[in-house]
């Protein structure tokens, strides 16, 4: 009896799975080749890819990096294909610094973009110290002083000033938010009425970084400088322009309603136009404000008209029950926004702002048209029209979106990366 | 308790200065008036500065020049227009070619948008893949960049004209019908022999008339067929009749006007005859619709993922096959998230195609922003009429966004 | 109250751009405070203004400007050059963002009245002309009907180019460019048969060619286009500056006086008294323009009198290899005429 035992006393050792079920193949399958149309989506995908590496790679690796001049490069190519990237590497200097900026001074502003590192990263990222904003604050001033030279007065009277406004803020909006407002406001004026004098009259003959011209910026400095200056414009302003839209009191909600209305309806390239040839004529005759600053003014403004929308999505999302409990706790107006409403909104609305301010920084290649010359200006103008480089475009033209696509996408990353961090819901 | 009987008894009679801004009834009356004096004054320095510039400069501001004869030519005018037109009517011809490519650009952003978006939830992991990178390189490098590069393309890699002539060509026409030049594509164009109107843009309205007058008939067809099925429960079949009503009127109209095709021909300089699609025109319509097709993908991709899963997979329970669950179920939904971001983008290619300015496409912008400010210099006066017509254009599509997103809100409880 | 504060804020945003020079003094005092003059040219073209690879402009144009300089500051590197479209630079002069515009600019009824500026004197008499690939075989514009026609556009040059079709009843499509770079790109790629501009243009810019020989300037020339610097209406002073420098650079070709023999001759007075009256060795033509005696010396001794700078510049030695023509001296059958210095 006992021997006949019909059931298995051990297990069978395990057998693989079918071939067809594992590894590569089983991942071919159900990822490239389910069904026939996809079988054949696949197998066109694959050319496609084939064609664009089949045109790109050789031309890359043929490339030439060492002549300087293109008729120089196409002798040493002696017809292969390969890209004259030589272009590049003779040209770097323009392409990056613009063809004015003094050489020698070239590690300001390398200085001032590593020290933008710094103070960006407690803005970017929430678990760093908030004592680093601290410097967050200072860098605007550093800054300035770092890329434009020129006695140090200048960004020093323009901290003290904006200091002074903040103490006089703190030391009344306690009581008064009006009265705080309009105090830091007046305080920062009357500050720097003196400074100017007092930089005016100490302003030296050697000053301890030599100054330079705005308009001897350019290159992809140019870009990053006005992408990054607007930007930062345009929150503050932008942060205004929503609340007043959300205001109750009709002279102001109309009047931000048309003006974000007004600035979102125009392209860019019509404001640049303003900056170049009319906002001049709305100076004071005897002030020239120079192109940079002009262009400033307009792309802040239009900027600001974006974010300010981005906000208001960020303040529209909050649910009701926070104003009515900023309300119930006794709170008024300026403290409610400032403690309750716009820490939560604001953060909600920091991925619309990168993108907005990825959006504003790829714009800011339109100042080639209205003869500035950032990185695309030095491509169409200078470069392209001198006689070494007449006719070198793919490789400047890739150069360029290389740089630019380096640059949104690591920003646009970073906003998903924000995005899933600030998401609460569980779907 | 003191105070609460002070709050909500408020003194009556005394006015203070103080409460201008700590009285609830006056402090916002306050603040406007404050906002009010500066925006006057602000608006009053700037307008005095302007008026003592023009002055200091002779200068005045005046649309007379509008009248003026403008002088250049343009070469794609969808209206009469020669040298001796004025400025306003160059202003129109640009205004016309504006909502030309922007029109293209959107429809051909739309598909390449929702193609796109598509195939990035496909199951093909590789074509997902190659989608997610057409979108984030399109995404994240500069529009005007795009233009340039497609336009160096057009310009640098499309024969010209003169590869066409001789005896053994460097390129040849598709099918003889079609030239693509480096100048533009050249196509057959159509025109009638026998037309029953002088002016051949009062047949094709004809044509249109009648191509509407079938939409009308197919509506009443399948209006008539859905009755049959909510009676009889089958519903008939009415695909001939539709494509008769569809083709047979029309057929008719271009057969007696006896429709015929031109033939684009190598003459001169150039190709003649046919239509002409300029290479400026190509570029910045290409351009423009694969750099936003890039951003609609994106919403279209949101737009279905936004849609809850419990709503495919009650679909799936109530027996609904897949390709019904996205036509019945999740595209109507997904609409209405993709729809408001999709006309903004609309708007954004309208703004975007000011920048034909780079490639030399004559639009608004090139014409009465360009070459007649450059000609008047009346920079103030061409930049207003640029920025008003923008602005007018970006309104209507607002207004019609508002009316979309009124008649498509959920009727929430 | 409330504007003096808004002044106060602009006063410190153009204090921080370092760009602001606030007060009311004319041209010169305002030029000699900033001790730059602000030069408006052209973004670049070859021989009249182009930054090199190291960001110096060189050029004709940028001539004139640095005798200008020279003149008023006693430096011929005190200039801030500014490039300038031909949709900004009127604004840019007119606004005083610029100094002086010396950007190819034609002097035209229009300009000179409508747009209140003033054109101080010619310093090239240039014309549009057609450039056709030589293989083309078009040996005149006439026979250019149903071209496709590349243009830079902010110039007369669209106007000019309407109205000799017109005249000549023939058809053609223009094909508008904003900038010389990408008018070439497309001429070179074959998307016009034609490129035109003004002949010196199309000389330089066939100068950058990989093989200029296989293109050719069509014989043509269908306008007049006088080109000169330009100042603002209302400061004549400043204008009268701008027009005798260029009009010292004249007559020093004409008198022979170059920057190799300026040292001697403006040593001290010599045989010829209007080359003593020129560079301040007799008279005081200088104080009348409110300037020291000097200075016609010193805007000669920048670059050289007209003809050297035409000679370094864009002259048949240069790239661009212009003849003369039209801007030889008058003495040689030219145009050039410049006004007794006494």
């Amino acid at each position: 009896m006992a021997d006949l035992s019909f059931v298995r006393s051990e297990m069978l050792p395990e057998r693989a799975p079918p071939a067809t079920e594992v590894g590569i193949v089983k991942w071919l399958r159900t990822n490239l080749f389910s069904t026939w149309p996809n079988a054949l989506l696949t197998i066109a995908a694959f050319y496609v890819i084939y064609l664009v590496l089949a045109g790109v790679l050789p031309w890359l690796f043929g490339g030439v990096w060492t002549t300087s001049s293109l008729s120089e490069c196409r002798e040493v190519l002696q017809g292969d294909v390969g890209g004259c990237f030589s272009v590049l590497t003779e040209r770097w200097n323009q392409l990056i610094y613009g063809f004015k900026y003094p050489t020698e001074l070239y590690w300001r502003p390398n200085l001032a973009l590593v020290l933008l590192a710094f103070a960006a990263a407690p803005v970017l990222f929430f678990d760093l110290p908030r004592k680093l904003l601290l410097f967050t604050a200072i860098y605007p001033f550093i800054a300035y002083w770092l890329v434009w030279g020129g006695p140090i007065g200048v960004p020093v009277t323009a901290f003290v000033g904006i200091l002074g406004a903040y103490l006089v803020f703190e030391r009344f909006s306690a009581s008064n938010f009006a009265l705080g407002a309009l105090g830091g406001v007046a305080a920062a004026f009357v500050l720097w009425f003196i400074g100017g004098y007092l930089v005016d009259m100490m302003a030296s003959e050697n000053p301890l970084l030599t100054p330079v011209a705005s308009r001897d910026l350019g290159g992809f400095m140019l870009n990053l400088m006005l992408g990054v200056t607007c930007v930062s414009l345009s929150i503050p302003l932008g942060i205004a322009l929503a609340l007043g839209r959300q205001s109750s009191m009709p002279l102001i909600k109309g009047v931000c309603v048309i003006f974000i209305e007004f600035i979102r309806g125009v392209p860019l390239i019509t404001l640049l136009f303003v900056a170049s040839v009319m906002l001049a004529y709305f100076f004071p005759p005897d002030a020239t404000v120079d192109l940079f600053l002009r262009v400033v003014i307009m792309i802040t403004l239009f900027s600001s008209a974006y974010i300010a929308e981005v906000i208001r999505g960020g303040l529209a999302a909050l649910p009701k029950g926070q104003y009515e409990a900023a309300d119930s706790l006794g709170l008024d107006y300026p403290q409610a926004m400032r403690f309750i409403i716009l820490p939560q909104a604001l953060k909600i609305s920091i991925p619309g702002i990168v993108n907005v301010a990825v959006g504003l920084f790829k714009d800011t290649t339109l100042v080639s048209v209205i003869s500035m010359f950032d990185l695309v200006g030095m491509i169409r103008g200078p470069i392209l029209a001198s006689q070494e480089w007449n006719g070198v475009y793919w490789e400047l033209l890739g150069f360029a979106a290389l740089l630019f696509f380096v640059v949104c996408y690591g920003i646009s990353q970073y906003s998903q990366w924000l995005e899933r961090r600030l998401r609460t819901d569980h779907r | 308790m003191y105070h609460m009987t002070s709050m909500t008894d408020p003194h009556r009679g005394q006015f203070r200065l103080s409460m201008l801004f700590n009285d609830t009834r006056y402090r916002s009356l306050t603040y406007q008036a404050i906002a009010a004096i500066v925006l006057a004054l602000a608006i009053w320095y700037l307008g005095n500065n302007l008026l003592q510039n023009l002055r200091t400069a002779g200068l005045n501001i005046s649309f007379g020049f509008l009248g003026d004869p403008a002088g250049y030519d343009i070469s794609q005018r969808l209206v009469e227009y020669d040298s001796q037109s004025s400025h306003s009517r160059a202003a129109i011809v640009g205004i016309l070619n504006t909502l030309l490519v922007s029109f293209l650009a959107c429809v051909t952003a739309t598909i390449f948008g929702v193609v796109a978006g598509v195939l990035r939830l496909s199951n093909n992991w590789l074509v997902s893949k190659l989608m997610s990178v057409y979108v984030e390189i399109f995404r994240n490098i500069p529009v005007l960049i795009w233009i340039i590069i497609i336009f160096t393309i057009m310009t640098a890699v499309m024969p010209a004209p003169r590869a066409f002539r001789g005896d053994t060509p460097e390129a040849t026409m598709l099918l003889d019908m079609f030239a693509f030049t480096n100048r533009g594509v050249y196509t057959p164009g159509p025109y009638f022999t026998s037309p029953f109107f002088a002016n051949p843009f009062l047949n094709w309205v004809l044509v249109l008339a009648v191509l509407a007058g079938s939409l009308f008939a197919t509506r009443r067809v399948a209006h008539w067929a859905t009755g049959v099925q909510e009676q009889s429960g089958v519903r008939p079949t009415t695909w001939y009749f539709t494509l008769g009503l569809w083709v047979v009127p029309v057929g008719l109209l271009l057969l007696v006007m006896g429709l015929a095709w031109e033939i684009p021909e190598l003459k001169g300089f150039n190709f003649k005859g046919g239509i002409k699609v300029g290479g400026a025109l190509i570029a910045l319509w290409f351009a423009l619709s694969i750099y936003t097709g890039a951003f609609i993908a994106e919403n279209v991709r949101a737009g279905i993922q936004a849609i809850s899963k419990g709503q495919t997979e009650a679909a799936g329970a109530l027996g609904l096959r897949p390709r019904r669950t996205m036509n019945l179920v999740v595209l109507p939904q997904a609409l209405r998230v993709i729809i408001p971001p999709l006309i903004s983008h609309y708007l954004n290619i309208t703004k975007n195609s000011s920048l034909a300015i780079a490639v030399g496409y004559a639009d608004v912008t090139a014409t009465l922003g360009g070459i007649t400010l450059n000609q008047t210099g009346r920079a103030i006066e061409c930049v207003l009429l640029l920025m008003a017509f923008y602005l007018t254009i970006s309104l209507l599509i607002s207004v019609g966004m508002n009316f979309y997103n009124k008649s498509v809100k959920l009727k929430e409880r | 109250m409330k504007k003096s504060a808004f002044l106060g804020a602009l006063t410190v945003a153009s204090i921080a751009a370092s760009a602001a020079v606030a007060q009311d003094a004319s041209t010169v005092d305002q030029i000699k405070e900033r001790g730059k003059l602000n030069c408006g040219v052209t973004t670049g073209l070859v021989g009249f203004a182009a930054p090199d690879a190291n960001g110096q402009w060189n050029g004709f144009d940028v001539g004139v400007c640095r005798a200008v300089a020279a003149a008023v500051l006693g430096d011929a590197n005190a200039v801030e050059f500014v490039p300038t479209t031909g949709k900004t630079r009127f604004t840019a002069l007119a606004s005083g963002e610029i100094d002086m515009l010396a950007r190819n600019t034609t002097w035209t009824f229009s300009r000179d009245v409508d747009l209140k500026f003033e054109f101080v004197g010619v310093n090239y008499y240039d014309g549009q002309g057609f450039m056709v690939a030589k293989d083309l075989g078009a040996t005149s514009a006439k026979e250019l009907d149903g071209a496709t026609v590349c243009i830079q556009t902010g110039t007369t040059t669209e106007l000019n180019l309407a109205d000799f079709f017109r005249a000549n009843d023939m058809s053609y499509e223009p094909v508008p460019i904003e900038t010389n770079a990408e008018a070439q790109q497309q001429y070179l790629a074959g998307a016009c048969d034609v490129y035109t501009t003004d002949a010196s243009g199309l000389a330089a810019t066939r100068a950058t060619f990989e093989d200029p020989s296989a293109h050719v300037l069509l014989p043509e020339i269908i306008s007049k286009e006088p080109l000169g610097p330009l100042v603002r209406h209302g400061d004549n002073e400043w204008g009268d500056i701008v027009r005798w420098t260029l009009n010292a650079l004249i007559a020093a070709e004409e008198l022979g006086v170059t920057s190799a023999n300026i040292g001697e001759l403006g040593a001290s007075a010599g045989a010829n008294p209007e080359i003593n009256r020129l560079l301040g060795t007799e008279g005081t033509l200088g104080e009348m323009l409110g300037l020291d005696a000097e200075w016609a010396k010193r805007a000669i001794m920048a670059g050289g009198n007209y003809g050297e700078l035409f000679a370094k510049n864009i002259g048949e030695d240069t790239p661009i290899a212009l003849a003369r023509g039209l801007n030889a001296q008058w003495t040689e059958g030219g145009l050039l005429y410049a006004p007794p210095f006494r």
